[in-house]
């Protein structure tokens, strides 16, 4: 029994390391992951804004949580994806980890923008200031660079994708010191921002109806990504390895 | 629905933070969509010019 087991993992790891394969399967899921997204979304947003109550210091201005927090964590939660992918294409050389490295950059930074455009909107009528030279909010405009970074190199050596891609994955690896310090910011400098609200260990501090959309939108931001990511990444194996044979079998095919 | 419009006063930062989150999710499922379609349509052309050769 147990032998069974390891052989299905293993022949799985080996099926989403081939391109074909990871090409067949993450097909299958493309049209869930933008439905469940939408879905959540939807839910999500109407429980934050309509549903919620009030907070007692800031009023309603404190729902933009509900697009800036998910932003937030998802920001990091792309990169964090995006670091391991560059790692395994440095070590392994595995093209579906390339993909999955080159996919997640154009999302990631999308996230990371609507994090610091949201914070600067929730900034202006809490701080009285849209933007401060402060380490929370310096470190997520880093991550931001990283993530332009990683796209500027790959585009860079647009006559050798592998190569590129590698390049990328360095840059990639290298920003990955950027997390703990986004995480760690508001303890180790004093900063306009608030602290932590929402921990997975220990107690968060805020209440269930308030908490509730946020977590709903980390759960479809999460599908969201998943979706972009994956879809990204077919299209980049289709272009990468544009003259093998099974790329040619998908797109002379009429469905698609 | 007037005051959930009004956000308690806040409306220009609250809705200005959902509107980006949509707009910025809409541009990039449409320009992941018009990359794959390029993408496609490049290897059928490629496949062309291979085939006629």
């Amino acid at each position: 029994m147990k032998k069974q087991r390891t052989n299905v993992i293993v022949r799985l790891y080996h099926q989403l390391g081939s391109p074909p394969s990871f090409y067949r399967i993450s097909g299958y899921f493309l049209k869930w992951l933008l439905l469940i997204a939408i879905i959540l979304t939807g839910i999500g947003l109407y429980d934050g804004l309509v549903l919620a109550p009030a907070d007692y210091q800031q009023g309603d201005s404190f729902r933009i949580i509900y697009i800036h927090v998910p932003m937030a964590w998802m920001s990091m939660f792309v990169y964090a994806i995006m670091g391991i992918a560059a790692l395994i294409a440095i070590i392994w050389r595995m093209k579906v980890a390339e993909a999955v490295l080159i996919a997640s950059a154009p999302i990631g930074a999308w996230f990371t923008l609507i994090t610091l455009v949201t914070g600067s909107l929730w900034g202006k009528p809490m701080w009285g200031t849209w933007w401060e030279w402060d380490a929370r909010m310096t470190s997520e405009l880093i991550l931001l660079f990283l993530y332009i970074g990683v796209m500027a190199t790959y585009t860079a050596f647009n006559d050798d994708s592998r190569k590129a891609a590698r390049m990328a994955a360095l840059i990639a690896v290298v920003g990955l010191v950027n997390l703990p310090i986004i995480h760690f910011s508001v303890k180790w400098w004093s900063s306009i921002h608030q602290g932590t609200t929402v921990s997975i260990m220990g107690e968060s501090r805020i209440t269930w109806e308030m908490l509730r959309p946020l977590l709903t939108m980390a759960v479809a931001t999460k599908f969201y990504y998943g979706y972009s990511m994956l879809k990204r990444a077919r299209t980049y194996l289709l272009e990468t390895e544009q003259q093998k044979r099974w790329v040619h079998d998908i797109v002379e095919e009429k469905k698609s | 629905m007037n005051e959930f419009l009004n956000m308690g006063g806040y409306a220009f930062y609250v809705w200005s933070s959902v509107g980006l989150f949509f707009i910025t999710m809409l541009v990039d499922f449409i320009s992941l969509r018009v990359k794959d379609k390029t993408v496609k349509r490049n290897i059928k052309s490629f496949i062309r010019r291979k085939n006629n050769r």
